[in-house]
C-alpha cells in the first residue's frame, strides 16, 4: 500500500469512525468540543503511524484507545483533577486495561445513545442555526471544514470560526450531553430534524455547474437522516423525513437537463427517476403512517412528493389527494406559500376558478409581495379562465420580479400570448 | 455513489446448503451495522443456480440454459447495495464483514454503480432523444 492509498484508507475510516469516536469521547469528557479535539489528535496520530505500521485491523478501537490516552494525558497537563476528574481519569484508566474485545461490548452498548446525545447537541438551541449546520457535518457526517466551506460557498475561514464559536457556546453555557426527555423532547427533535432538511435543501439547490460537494450534501442529509431513523424508530416525523428526503432525491437525475436548465416537476422524464429511492421513500412513509394516525409536517409532504411518485405519468396525478393534503398541511403550519402550492393543487383538481378563489387573499399577503410565482401562478388561472388582459398583467408582474433569466422570458411569452388573444370575443369564450 | 458488494457463491452455497445460526447473528449484525450507519439501500441473498438459468446469445440465436453451473467461483450467492463516498469506504465496510462462507476461500466483489452521466458519449442526443420519444408514447397510451 502507498502512503497515498493509507490515506484514502485513512479518510474511508474516518468517515466511518468519526461520530461514534466523538460521541463516545464526548459521553466521557462531558465536553463535545474537547471530545472533537481529542478524536482529531488520534487522527492526526494514525496519519503519522499507519503509513508505516500499516492499518490496523481494527480500527475504530485504535482511534478510541489512542483519544483515550490522550483525554487522559490532556486531563493531567492541565491539572483538572480535582475530584470529578479523579474519578474520570480512574474510569478512563480502567477501561484502558480491559482487554478490546470487552471495550467493543462496552462501547456497543452506547453507541447508539451517545450518537444521538450528539445530535441533540450539535443542534441545540443555543446555537444559531448556521453554526448548528456546520457543526452537524463535521461531528456527525464526518466532512471537514474545508468541504463545509466548498459545499456552502463560504470562505474556509469563515466555517472554521463558527465552528470553534459554537463549540465554545455550547461549553460555556454547560450544555449537557444528553438526549432531552419529556415535553422538551419533541421540539428538540424537530430542531434536529430541521438541520438535517436544511443541508439536504442546499445540496437540492445546487445547479449542474456547481461544485460537486454541493449536490453530495443531499447524500450527507440522507445518510443522517437514516442514521437518525434507526435510532429513533418510533419517531414518525425522523421516518416522514426521511421519505421526503428519498423521494425527492430520487428526481434528482430528471430535474436538469442536458444543458443543466431545470426542468419542472411534470415535465420530468419519469423514466429517469431511481425506483430503488422511490421504493424506500414509500417504505418510510408507510412506517410514518403506521407510527402516527395524524401526519406532521414532514409526512405531509412525503405524502404529496409520494403522490407524483406514484403517478406513471404526469396526466396520472392524484391531484384530488394532493390538494387535500396541502389543505391538512395549511392548518398545521399555515403559511402563504403552501396555500400558494394549495392553489395550484386545487386548480389542477378542480379547475382554475377554484385556485383563483385561493390565491386571491393572498395578493394583500405582505410576505409574498416580491415573490414572482405568486403573479405567475395567477396570470395562468386567469388566462385559463379566459381573463386575458388580468393575465397577461400578471406575467408581466412576474417577468419583472423574477431574477433567472429563462423564466423571464417564459414570463413575457406567456404575456404576449395573453396580447393576441385579448379580444372581446376570445374572452368569451 | 453507489456500490454492488457481491458475494460469491461456494460449493456449499451451491449445493443449497443453509448458513449457520451463528453466521445468520453475525451477518443480521453487520447488516443492521450497515443500516445504522445510513450507508444500506439494499440487500438479497440468492437461491443457488440449480434453481435459476441461463440464456445465451449468438448472433440472432438465443439457447436457454437451466442451472446449476459449474463455474462455482464465478457465480454470485447475494448481494448488498450501499451508498458511500469512495471505494475506499466500501473496502472498509467489507472489510468488516464477518466471512460469509465459513471453512472455504470465498471473495466478496465491489463495484461501483454507474449512473447515467457515466455512460458518456455512447449515450448520444440521438439515445437520449429516443429515450424521450418511449416516453412521449406511454404517456400518450396511459392517456388513452
Amino acid at each position: 500500500m502507498t502512503a497515498s492509498d493509507t490515506h484514502r484508507t485513512i479518510d474511508a475510516v474516518w468517515r466511518i469512525e468519526s461520530a461514534k469516536l466523538i460521541a463516545g469521547l464526548a459521553r466521557m469528557v462531558g465536553d463535545v468540543g474537547l471530545a472533537e479535539d481529542l478524536a482529531q489528535d488520534a487522527l492526526v496520530a494514525a496519519l503519522e503511524q499507519w503509513p508505516r505500521s500499516g492499518v490496523p485491523d481494527n480500527p475504530g478501537a485504535w482511534l478510541m484507545n489512542t483519544a483515550k490516552r490522550r483525554g487522559i494525558d490532556h486531563l493531567r497537563r492541565n491539572k483538572m483533577l480535582d475530584r470529578k476528574h479523579e474519578l474520570l481519569g480512574h474510569e478512563l484508566e480502567a477501561q484502558q486495561e480491559m482487554a478490546v474485545p470487552d471495550l467493543d461490548a462496552a462501547l456497543d452498548d452506547h453507541v447508539g445513545d451517545d450518537l444521538l446525545r450528539l445530535m441533540f447537541t450539535a443542534c441545540h438551541p443555543v446555537l444559531s442555526t448556521e453554526a448548528r449546520v456546520a457543526l452537524t457535518l463535521r461531528l456527525l457526517g464526518g466532512l471537514t471544514t474545508e468541504e463545509i466551506a466548498r459545499a456552502f460557498l463560504v470562505p474556509e475561514p469563515t466555517i472554521a470560526q463558527r465552528i470553534v464559536r459554537a463549540k465554545k457556546t455550547l461549553a460555556d453555557a454547560h450544555v449537557p450531553f444528553e438526549v432531552p426527555r419529556g415535553a422538551d423532547f419533541e421540539a428538540r427533535l424537530s430542531d434536529v430534524l430541521q438541520v438535517v432538511y436544511l443541508v439536504f435543501n442546499e445540496g437540492y439547490s445546487a445547479t449542474a455547474g456547481d461544485d460537486w460537494l454541493r449536490p453530495a450534501l443531499c447524500e450527507d442529509a440522507l445518510r443522517l437522516g437514516r442514521i437518525l431513523a434507526e435510532l429513533t424508530p418510533s419517531e414518525p416525523e425522523v421516518h416522514g423525513l426521511v421519505a421526503l428526503m428519498e423521494i425527492q432525491a430520487s428526481r434528482s437525475r430528471a430535474r436538469v437537463g442536458p444543458k443543466g436548465e431545470p426542468i419542472l416537476l411534470l415535465d420530468q422524464d419519469r423514466s429517469r427517476w431511481d425506483q430503488l429511492l422511490i421504493r424506500r421513500g414509500l417504505a418510510g412513509l408507510e412506517r410514518s403512517e403506521t407510527l402516527s394516525g395524524v401526519l406532521g409536517p414532514y409526512a405531509l409532504q412525503a405524502a404529496i412528493a409520494a403522490c407524483h411518485a406514484r403517478a406513471r405519468t404526469a396526466a396520472d396525478t392524484d391531484w384530488t389527494r394532493i390538494a387535500a393534503l396541502y389543505a391538512v398541511l395549511s392548518q398545521l403550519t399555515p403559511s402563504p406559500v403552501v396555500e400558494l402550492n394549495r392553489a395550484v393543487a386545487v386548480a389542477m383538481a378542480f379547475g382554475p376558478a377554484a385556485g383563483l378563489e385561493i390565491v386571491d387573499p393572498l395578493m394583500s399577503e405582505p410576505s409574498l409581495k416580491n415573490y414572482h410565482l405568486l403573479p405567475s401562478v395567477r396570470g395562468d388561472f386567469l388566462a385559463k379562465l379566459g381573463r386575458s388582459d388580468e393575465a397577461r398583467a400578471e406575467f408581466e408582474r412576474a417577468a419583472s420580479l423574477t431574477r433567472n433569466a429563462r423564466e423571464r422570458a417564459l414570463m413575457l411569452e406567456r404575456a404576449a400570448a395573453c396580447a393576441s388573444r385579448a379580444s372581446p370575443r376570445a374572452a368569451s369564450v | 455513489m453507489r456500490f454492488m458488494v457481491i458475494v460469491k457463491a461456494d460449493k456449499n452455497s451451491e449445493a443449497g446448503a443453509l448458513p449457520t445460526e451463528k453466521l445468520l447473528a453475525e451477518m443480521g449484525k453487520y447488516n443492521e451495522e450497515l443500516a445504522k450507519a445510513g450507508v444500506l439501500l439494499a440487500a438479497e441473498g440468492l437461491q443457488p443456480s440449480s434453481k435459476g438459468a441461463r440464456v445465451r446469445f449468438s448472433g440472432s440465436k438465443r439457447t436457454v440454459i437451466d442451472g446449476p453451473f459449474s463455474e462455482t467461483k464465478e457465480l454470485i450467492a447475494g448481494f448488498w447495495l450501499i451508498q458511500v463516498k469512495s471505494k475506499e469506504e466500501a473496502i472498509e465496510w467489507v472489510k468488516r464483514c464477518p466471512n460469509p462462507m465459513p471453512g472455504t476461500e470465498s471473495e466478496i466483489e465491489i463495484r461501483q454503480v454507474a449512473e447515467a452521466d457515466d455512460f458518456g458519449a455512447e449515450f448520444t442526443p440521438e439515445l437520449r432523444k429516443q429515450e424521450e420519444r418511449i416516453v412521449k408514447k406511454m404517456k400518450a397510451n396511459a392517456k388513452r
